[in-house]
């Protein structure tokens, strides 16, 4: 079954002056059909503009398809009656944790989501701590979200979402404020919700390494997907990346480069313990 | 002439027990035309070192010294400051206002109280440098793409004629092609305008590749101080600041583990490139 499923999803920006009237037009979707199986960890990589957070707003009806259809978890997105279901199936993260953080207290935050979907307080408390738990903050569960760092009030967040009781989880550049120690932190917390709890996760990043580990990439561009397969092949094609303003993961570009040079390792490597491996053969 | 921390030490706080020590007795000097890369973990003080050293904010106790001069001294004119040190802050498309790019470009210089004529050459001689074309100058800065903001942004920075250019993460959300162009911009700014560049990031890879020195901080102090292929040797300290390697230094590191006879002191791609060639040899 597919948890996300959109056929010729388009979606467009219209302008409008000051009468109302229709200005301009732009396309920001322009014919997206994919697939997301549900229990994978998916990432759409894509240049700023090329549409991809677009695309995530429609997951969880912020945004409705101007023509096309998108279902979640079967239910179309279009369809009102079942709007609070869709969003509690599919969660989102955003960029920056402190716009959206709103509790005092961490508990009372990572509370909001479920005690706004009317559950009963003692399976309030239940989920909450099971979140908070899962996602490694529960020592900070009475702290104020005010003193954490970055990578912990990221993982406030997610822990927010994840107390929904969530299918899919869509993150919209999570880690693009954090420093190194955060991020660490943050792609380790997802890789452990999809394989320990098999939720879906949909990581949307400029950071090329953080998807090594997806079971499907899909890069956009200009509204459309441009490519997708595993990281091994769409990282394999390094010219073509970088037309879409993207890069390769450097392990893999160093890799890239003594294969060009002749050198007996596999075309495509993706991490520093896979070139270890190839090089060891070799010396 | 150098910019100089001398002690510099900054506390938050009133209350006696809530008081942190954001900046922790900092000592540096920084000379002209350098690149520097400003590393340290969210929290550790870097923010408010810059905020120091470009006399927005004063100290507890030490000082800063820019071209010779203190900057917190009773007669010194702080407004002064304001054409010497440039500061992009983070997401400076934010701060973006006027209603074409060309008058926005144009408000720092204006308000130095600069003669017409003086204000739009230096606006265009900005707006040229970041390379954006006459095109887009009657725009609205709003209809332009993220990294054509951003660029927008720090010309309206560069108009000032800044000595100092301090960029606090200028590169956070923008995609790979977009970064290298902001980096390669502010490499140039250092390069051909020889201005001094001070540049916080949380990318190990950019600071490795584009600077030729790193502040590390840590808990409010200078913890490193070296040219880049130094720091990165550091592997266990960074780690332990929550910090971490460029990653083809981290995978130079897993090599040689493996007992690849690599150096670990490549910092970029080439580098590491020409180091395991010359062990395939």
């Amino acid at each position: 079954m597919d948890i996300i499923k959109a056929e010729n999803l388009i979606f467009e920006y219209k302008r409008r002056d000051e009468d109302g009237n229709i200005e301009s037009v732009e396309r920001a979707l322009d014919n997206v059909s994919l697939d997301v199986k549900e229990g994978d960890f998916i990432s759409i990589l894509g240049a700023n503009g090329s549409g991809k957070s677009t695309f995530a707003k429609h997951l969880n009806a912020i945004l409705l398809p101007t023509e096309g259809t998108v279902w979640v978890d079967g239910m179309d997105s279009k369809d009102e009656d079942k709007l609070f279901t869709i969003r509690q199936t599919a969660g989102m993260v955003f960029q920056n944790p402190d716009n959206q953080i709103i509790g005092q207290v961490v508990e009372e935050d990572v509370a909001f989501g479920p005690e706004n979907m009317g559950i009963p307080t003692e399976q309030l408390r239940e989920r909450v701590d099971e979140a908070l738990k899962t996602l490694g903050m529960m020592e900070f569960s009475k702290k104020s979200p005010n003193r954490l760092s970055g990578g912990q009030k990221q993982r406030v967040s997610i822990a927010g979402v994840l107390a929904m009781h969530p299918k899919c989880i869509v993150l919209d550049e999570p880690t693009a404020m954090l420093d190194p120690a955060g991020r660490k932190e943050v792609i380790r917390a997802l890789r452990a919700l999809n394989e320990v709890e098999k939720i879906t996760i949909i990581l949307i990043t400029h950071y090329m390494e953080e998807t090594i580990y997806s079971d499907k990439i899909f890069v956009m561009n200009k509204g459309k997907i441009a490519m997708e397969g595993t990281p091994r092949e769409v990282f394999k094609r390094v010219e073509e990346l970088e037309e879409y303003k993207l890069e390769v993961p450097k392990i893999t570009l160093l890799a890239h480069e003594l294969w060009k040079k002749g050198i007996d390792i596999p075309e495509c490597i993706l991490s520093d313990k896979e070139l270890a491996e190839a090089l060891k053969k070799l010396v | 002439m150098p910019i100089t921390a001398d002690h510099l030490t900054y506390v938050y706080g009133g209350n006696k027990n809530l008081k942190t020590t954001a900046v922790d007795d900092i000592s540096v000097s920084i000379d002209d035309g350098q690149f520097i890369g400003l590393i340290g973990h969210t929290g550790s003080g870097k923010t408010t070192f810059l905020q120091l050293l470009s006399g927005l904010i004063k100290p507890e106790s030490g000082t800063v010294l820019i071209d010779g001069e203190d900057i917190f001294a009773k007669n010194f004119d702080l407004h002064s400051i304001r054409s010497k040190v440039g500061i992009v802050f983070q997401y400076p498309e934010h701060q973006l206002f006027e209603e074409t790019v060309f008058t926005d470009v144009c408000f720092g210089p204006k308000n130095l109280g600069l003669p017409k004529e003086e204000i739009e050459s230096r606006a265009i001689e900005a707006l040229r440098l970041v390379g954006l074309d006459e095109g887009i100058y009657s725009q609205s800065p709003f209809e332009l793409s993220g990294g054509q903001k951003r660029r927008v942004a720090i010309a309206g920075v560069i108009s000032m004629k800044p000595k100092f250019l301090i960029l606090d993460e200028p590169t956070a959300g923008l995609d790979p092609a977009g970064r290298k162009e902001i980096l390669g911009l502010v490499s140039k700014l250092c390069r051909e305008q020889n201005m001094t560049i001070i540049l916080v990031s949380h990318s190990m890879d950019d600071v490795a590749e584009y600077a030729d020195r790193i502040l590390v901080i840590n808990d409010g102090k200078l913890a490193i101080d070296a040219p880049p292929r130094e720091v990165f040797n550091h592997k266990d300290e960074l780690e332990s600041y929550g910090l971490s390697l460029p990653q083809v230094t981290k995978a130079m590191f897993r090599l040689k583990e493996s007992g690849i006879p690599v150096n670990t002191d490549a910092i970029t791609v080439n580098e590491a490139l020409s180091d395991i060639l010359k062990v395939l040899k």
